[in-house]
């Protein structure tokens, strides 16, 4: 085939890899993007859409199970409903479909062409796919590697047969009658949830001590115990150790150290991603690591001249937003222009049931980093909103530092919060004080207020609690 | 025709109220930008009010004597310009004011012309000093100090982008907004006038107090430094030790010893002097117990050396030091203070001492004053040793010269033992070859 000659040359088309395609496209560069499956990377096609696509469809499922119970406080009553899951998974795939299209198009409008197919490097200037048609050498002056994550593997328990990655969860097409989910992170949480509501009966197993360890207690504790409410059982300190009666169960090493066996029709495994760095030719140019990932400088250059590197194959956190970021700065420092990565906060959503947004510092992290602190904390109970919801499980914290107020962090969790992410972020981004929000108006009655007075109670003159 | 709202400034210094003392126009009045309009005065001083822009009074709103609350309306201009011009200025103008963390720090001087009204502009960053400089963009009024060194610069993404693609540091930009933040007109400014404006990274007054709970070995060593403070009433005293042919001697030893013995530090070299002096003057040797009215007066040299630990001060105890030569004592000293660093030492290795020696000669120091390792009745100071220049009779010539700076309790040892148990230990050392010769 042909050799293709480009200015830039994206390899994966992820969040990260579409986004600096399309931005150098826009840019008037000169640009090809490979990707192997469809376009939109572990995000859009077996990530962040479809699983919050299931996750709706659980919770929509779980409100009307809720007034089939007869006490329902909100005076609704209906029959028992039913679920076809793999009406669900039509749904979801329609919508993952829609974006695929819609990225392709986007990418085709900015003039990116599209190369299908598996990229290796040759060098550091060159690249060799296999497509359909056969081998397809690709020369660039600047090569862009967004190749992603991809689900960590317990070597006790393969993938295959019971054991499956969210990959597969999101594609189940029924609802497994005992789900067990090792790793209780933020995947296995939301997935393990999801599928509770729909009905499974779900054991989640998780080797450190409490569940989502990166967040703070006070952050997790409404999430423990909406798990408890929803008959989720949790086994912390315990350890999956391999299949057990055929496939039909797990054995766990409990955290006294008990020998115990889960029944399971389905083994869900997430314990964490980690970056794609084989496959694609990293010792044909050698780039230097920082740990498992590729170390990258604020500009996103790797070790050698003209090759960048972004998104999950760089380092935590390993979110879409931010190869996104990333991706867009490295199209516009392409392009000549002089930009750097000076973000203040990198928010993170945990789609659990209450969801957790993080933004900016914890005040453990500004202690550690030698900061004092002011915190204040607004409960949603004593938010109106938060009650006609009758979701008041949760709270918005702010984090700011004592000498002059300036906001460092603001973390929430509760019923629909990941909405507010942005308030957060910006808040932080723009360099906002606690005076600034405090002498915000924020809309009644709207669970934003929380912070309004999160902010007010770290200033010492809350209103309302 | 617009109004223009001329509130009381903050005059600063916690000050929330001022008692107005004199109009210095009425109603009607036309007045120009920097026109007194009146004094007000606190507990502290008085300050003038100036107009920031130009306009009729319309309204005042006090009577001399009247005390008016800070931030109150204070006059009311008619101005030209429509309304919401007025009003938007008037808010931009509020703003920082509200902000203003720390008003007692003095703003850096306006840049530029002189500013009229100097009392009030220069030392009080006020709403009207404000506005005034927004009228003249070169009054620039740096609020809140520099940044300190080594902080991120703050400021919103659109700055920090312009900054980036106009090739400047925001580290060199000093910010006038809210806790530093720098803004668009921060860097306009800077742009205008170049880095020479920008201060260093400022010195910064800190004012964090940390508590540390005195807990463990630290409360130990506390409980205990203060009993030996409180009831021994020590007599220091300091001798120079001329140790050159010691420290030859010890060189010597050093370089001739087998690889399974110990490497000579001066320690066991004043632990055996000392075992020979203690031979002499045993009631060096000895446990005051205060309370019940005896020394007991130990046969056994039980020498504590007093060690820095990463936990702090210990004091392991080098047993029967009488019955340990030169090597012995050297190889005892160096397993206990493993032990202590390590944390292994036991409690057995750290209790038990008659007599203590104590080095900071590491770090230098001419003379140390040593507390007492209560209940014993002396302490030895070992300090550094120096080349000093020594008067032979007809010459100076370079010794090393070492101070031993020795603590005793003057309740049960006499300032003339103490001397004499110091100059023997002296005599010893100056001549090692005393300390090893029997009889």
């Amino acid at each position: 085939m042909k050799e293709i000659s480009c200015k830039l040359l994206v390899i994966g088309a992820g969040p990260g890899g579409y986004t600096c395609a399309i931005r150098a496209g826009q840019l008037g560069i000169d640009t090809v993007v490979v990707e192997a499956k469809k376009p939109g990377g572990t995000c859009l096609n077996v990530g962040c859409i479809p699983s919050k696509a299931l996750i709706h469809v659980a919770e929509e499922f779980e409100k009307v199970v809720q007034m089939t119970a007869g006490e329902n406080p909100l005076g609704i009553s209906t029959r028992k409903p039913e679920l076809d899951l793999s009406k669900t998974m039509a749904w979801k795939d329609g919508i993952v479909g829609r974006l695929n299209s819609g990225v392709s198009g986007l990418l085709k409008k900015a003039g990116v062409k599209v190369v299908e197919g598996w990229a290796r490097f040759r060098d550091g200037k060159t690249a060799e796919v296999e497509t359909e048609l056969g081998l397809q050498v690709i020369r660039a002056e600047q090569i862009v590697i967004a190749t992603g994550s991809e689900a960590v593997e317990l070597p006790s328990l393969p993938f295959g047969g019971p054991v499956i990655s969210s990959t597969e969860a999101l594609a189940l097409t029924e609802v497994p009658g005992k789900l067990v989910v090792v790793g209780a992170g933020y995947i296995g949480l939301e997935l393990g949830t999801a599928f509770a509501k729909m009905g499974a009966a779900v054991t989640v197993v998780e080797a450190q001590a409490r569940i989502l360890p990166q967040y703070d207690a006070e952050l997790t504790r409404p999430v423990a115990k909406r798990l408890r409410d929803l008959g989720i059982e949790v086994l912390t300190g315990a350890k999956a150790k391999g299949l057990a009666s055929k496939g039909a169960a797990l054995s766990v090493e409990a955290a006294d150290g008990q020998a115990m066996t889960l029944a399971a029709d389905k083994i869900l495994v997430t314990v964490g991603r980690k970056p794609v760095t084989k496959g694609w030719g990293l010792g044909a140019i050698d780039l230097d690591m920082d740990g498992r990932f590729l170390r990258i400088d604020d500009n996103c250059r790797t070790s050698m001249r003209g090759v960048y590197a972004i998104g999950d194959v760089t380092g935590e956190p390993m979110l879409a937003h931010r190869a996104t970021a990333q991706g867009e700065m490295v199209a516009e420092i392409i392009a000549g222009r002089k930009r750097a990565w000076d973000k203040v906060c990198i928010p993170a959503v945990c789609f659990t049931d209450p969801e957790i947004v993080t933004a900016g510092l914890s005040p453990e992290d500004a202690k550690a980093m030698g900061f004092e602190i002011k915190t204040g904390l607004c409960p949603f109970q004593a938010n109106g909103r938060a009650m006609t919801l009758g979701k008041e499980a949760g709270f918005i914290r702010v984090v700011a530092r004592a000498d002059n107020h300036l906001l460092l962090g603001i973390q929430g969790v509760g019923a629909g919060i990941a909405e507010l992410s942005a308030g957060f972020s910006l808040a932080l981004e723009m360099g906002a004080r606690l005076e600034d929000v405090a002498a915000t108006i924020h809309a009644h009655p709207t669970q934003s207020e929380g912070l309004l007075e999160a902010a007010l109670k770290a200033l010492g003159h809350p209103i309302h609690i | 025709m617009g109004e223009h709202v001329i509130k009381l400034p903050d005059v600063g210094e916690g000050v929330a109220e001022a008692e107005l003392v004199e109009w210095h126009v009425k109603v009607g009045d036309l007045v120009r930008e920097d026109t007194i309009l009146g004094a007000v005065m606190t507990d502290k001083a008085t300050v003038e009010i100036p107009s920031p822009v130009e306009g009729e009074v319309v309204w005042l709103g006090a009577e001399v004597g009247n005390v008016v609350a800070v931030g109150s309306d204070l006059v009311r201009l008619k101005v030209a310009g429509d309304d919401k011009g007025s009003v938007a200025r008037d808010t931009s103008a509020r703003a920082p004011a509200a902000g203003t963390v720390q008003p007692s720090v003095p703003a850096t001087p306006p840049v530029g012309d002189a500013v009229a009204r100097v009392p009030l502009a220069t030392a009080l960053p006020s709403p009207s000093a404000n506005r005034s400089a927004q009228a003249a963009p070169p009054r620039h009024f740096v609020r809140g100090g520099a940044r300190p060194a080594g902080e991120k610069p703050l400021a919103a993404p659109a700055v920090r982008l312009r900054a980036r693609e106009a090739g400047v540091d925001l580290r060199q930009v000093p910010g006038t907004g809210p806790a530093g933040r720098i803004t668009h007109e921060d860097l306009d400014a800077f742009l205008a006038q170049g880095p020479s404006q920008a201060p260093t990274p400022g010195l910064q007054a800190r004012t964090s107090v940390e508590d540390i709970k005195v807990v463990g070995l630290r409360r130990r060593v506390a409980e205990k430094m203060a009993i030996a403070n409180a009831r021994i009433p020590h007599i220091t005293y300091v001798e120079e030790v001329d140790v050159t042919a010691l420290e030859e001697l010890r060189a010597t030893l050093n370089k001739q010893k087998r690889q399974d013995q110990p490497k000579l530090t001066l320690l066991p070299f004043l632990m055996r002097a000392m075992v020979r002096t203690i031979a002499e003057q045993p009631s060096l040797n000895a446990l005051f117990d205060d309370e019940a009215g005896v020394v007991h007066q130990h046969a056994g040299v039980h020498i504590g050396i007093a060690a820095q630990t990463p936990a702090g001060l210990m004091v392991p105890v080098v047993k029967h030091a009488e019955a340990r030569d030169l090597w012995g004592c050297a190889a005892e000293v160096t397993r206990l203070a493993e032990a202590a660093k390590a944390g292994t030492a036991t409690r057995d290795e750290l209790t038990g001492s008659t007599i203590t020696i104590t080095s900071l000669g590491a770090l230098g120091g001419v003379v140390t004053t040593p507390i007492i390792n209560h209940p014993e009745v002396a302490i030895l100071g070992v300090n550094k040793i120096m080349v000093r220049p020594v008067w032979d009779g007809s010459a100076f010539i370079p010794r090393k010269m070492m101070n031993l700076s020795s603590s005793f309790d003057h309740r049960v040892v006499d300032g003339w033992d103490a001397a004499l148990f110091v100059q023997r230990i002296k005599a010893l050392l100056e001549t090692p070859a005393l300390i090893f010769i029997e009889g």
